[in-house]
């Protein structure tokens, strides 16, 4: 086959793809923006992605906090820069892990979850009848989604910040002798406002990727149980990259 | 439901030269039909002719690539959203599957319609579903199960109660008889052909089921390869003279209709 063929193939195929995601989510954002609101579904997101997603991102947190502690500690030993573990750790967990790591692990959580329900919802024509029911699905199904994950992924990320800090606090002070007040007072002086507004700023942007490609995959997905399953791969994996490359663009945008 | 023939006056819908592809499948080849008010149209053909495909055209959940779709003399086929809440205000619709929400109750789903696009109180709503729960033969008791609890031909029961639960002027029929006993589907067959009859509504109705076709059509037209190729008053479909609907309502493999070609 002409390789010229392929490359033109792929490329109209990516554009397409690029112009769907779009208008979907330009009609996503509208629903969400705009009356009527459908509150006991947004109420019901809100648990859903915010308040049961809460024992994964803390347990996501404390460990990576932990972690990055011990691992600072190591290489701040190498320079007789320990006493920098409180600094780097808040700084680490406040800009780049706290909302990319809770990010990532409710891409696998939230996107696979939404994709796989309105995925089923379309194979058994449930979004059809919504429709035939009077009801514009984006209103009732896309917005919904898209408004609670902006809103509640950063409200996760700043209890992931906390608890991220304090497992660097506790593996410091259990481990590496540091005293636990001195600890507190290093990172509370250290941390900007900004350290952690600009993490909650990204966020809201990877919260909504989460509900975008979990909506876009399942809201896309093809008949059967190959097609459900197709589309909450899909979501999980191109929330994930998508995520990868927002935090670049906007690490750029914030250093 | 009855027997009035036909009249002049206008169509409930009326469907005209259209045309639907899904990239080199070229389902819909220039479909024309008209069904009258008060008149139960059932639309036959096997499977993969195109009978869903023209049912989702006409409900507007897909838009044709060309022709027009005629509801009470105004065209629908590109509206906007407003406007197409509108006209789905006068549909009721019963889904193959019932299509009924898995997140909420039974109640909550015949209710739909009145609770989220109409903004009834839900003590309200629920007394409507209760009444048209009671009109489809089913009692109190099923009102907050989950629809996964219920047996197939209680899911199209309650899927029925749904689309007469707001006195619909257009009732839509999508193989309202596939996958239950027939004992389950002459009880839906009754149950449609009554609803139909007490709302005074049109009502169009696809199946294979020629059962169900005696049961519930005033008229009949039978979609092959994208095309009405006949249509008249469900008395004639026995003696059509058309090769095509007789092999169809016999039931034979002998005739035009190659199976293995489909």
């Amino acid at each position: 086959m002409n390789p010229l063929a392929i490359i033109g193939r792929t490329l109209i195929a990516l554009t397409r793809e690029a112009g769907a995601m779009s208008l979907f989510a330009w009609r996503g954002v509208s629903a969400a923006l705009s009356p009527p609101w459908y509150w006991s579904q947004l109420g019901a997101q809100f648990l859903r992605i915010g308040y049961f997603s809460l024992p994964v991102v803390g347990l996501t947190a404390v460990f990576t906090g932990a972690a990055l502690a011990l691992n600072i500690y190591t290489g701040g030993a190498r320079f007789n820069a320990e006493q920098f573990v409180p600094n780097i750790v808040v700084l680490g967990i406040t800009r780049e892990l706290g909302p990319v790591l809770a990010s990532l692990m409710l891409a696998g959580r939230v996107s696979a979850a939404m994709a796989a329900e309105i995925g089923a919802m379309r194979v058994t024509e449930q979004i059809d009848a919504l429709e035939t029911l009077s009801t514009d699905p984006f209103r009732f199904l896309v917005g919904p989604r898209i408004l609670a994950a902006v809103i509640t992924v950063p409200m996760l990320v700043l209890v992931a910040d906390i608890i991220g800090v304090l497992g660097g606090w506790a593996v410091s002070t259990q481990i590496l002798d540091f005293n636990g007040a001195t600890y507190i007072r290093n990172t509370v002086d250290f941390v900007t406002q900004w350290d952690v507004i600009s993490g909650l700023i990204k966020a809201a942007t990877f919260g909504f990727i989460i509900a975008l490609m979990g909506c876009y995959h399942g809201y896309r997905s093809k008949r059967g149980a190959q097609g459900v399953g197709r589309a909450t791969t899909n979501a999980v994996v191109s929330a994930a990259i998508l995520i990868f490359a927002a935090n670049y663009v906007l690490t750029t945008l914030f250093v | 439901m009855s027997d009035m023939p036909e009249t002049s006056e206008t169509p409930k819908i009326s469907i005209r030269g259209v045309h639907k592809s899904f990239g080199s499948n070229h389902v819909l080849q220039g479909v024309d039909l008209e069904v009258c008010a008060g008149r139960s149209m059932v639309v036959i053909g096997g499977s993969g002719t195109g009978k869903s495909v023209l049912l989702k055209c006409i409900l507007g959940l897909i838009t044709p690539d060309s022709g027009s779709i005629i509801i009470d003399g105004k065209p629908v086929t590109h509206l906007s959203e407003r406007k197409r809440a509108k006209v789905m205000a006068k549909f009721g619709m019963l889904f193959q599957g019932g299509a009924l929400f898995d997140s909420l109750s039974v109640w909550e789903n015949v209710a739909f319609r009145l609770l989220y696009a109409d903004g009834l109180g839900r003590k309200a709503a629920k007394e409507r579903a209760e009444a048209a729960l009671n009109q489809v033969n089913l009692g109190a008791e099923v009102m907050n199960l989950s629809p996964a609890e219920l047996s197939g031909g209680m899911q199209k029961r309650v899927g029925l109660a749904r689309a007469i639960v707001a006195k619909p002027e257009i009732l839509f029929f999508d193989e309202p008889t596939t996958g239950l006993d027939p004992i389950t589907a002459d009880v839906i067959d009754n149950l449609i052909r009554r609803q139909v009859t007490a709302l005074g509504a049109t009502a169009v109705s696809i199946t294979h089921d020629m059962g169900s076709v005696r049961k519930i059509a005033d008229d009949v037209a039978m979609i092959y390869e994208g095309k009405i190729i006949w249509r008249g008053p469900v008395k004639d479909v026995d003696n059509s003279g058309n090769d095509y609907v007789q092999q169809f309502v016999t039931g034979s493999e002998d005739g035009p209709i190659k199976v293995l070609a489909r």
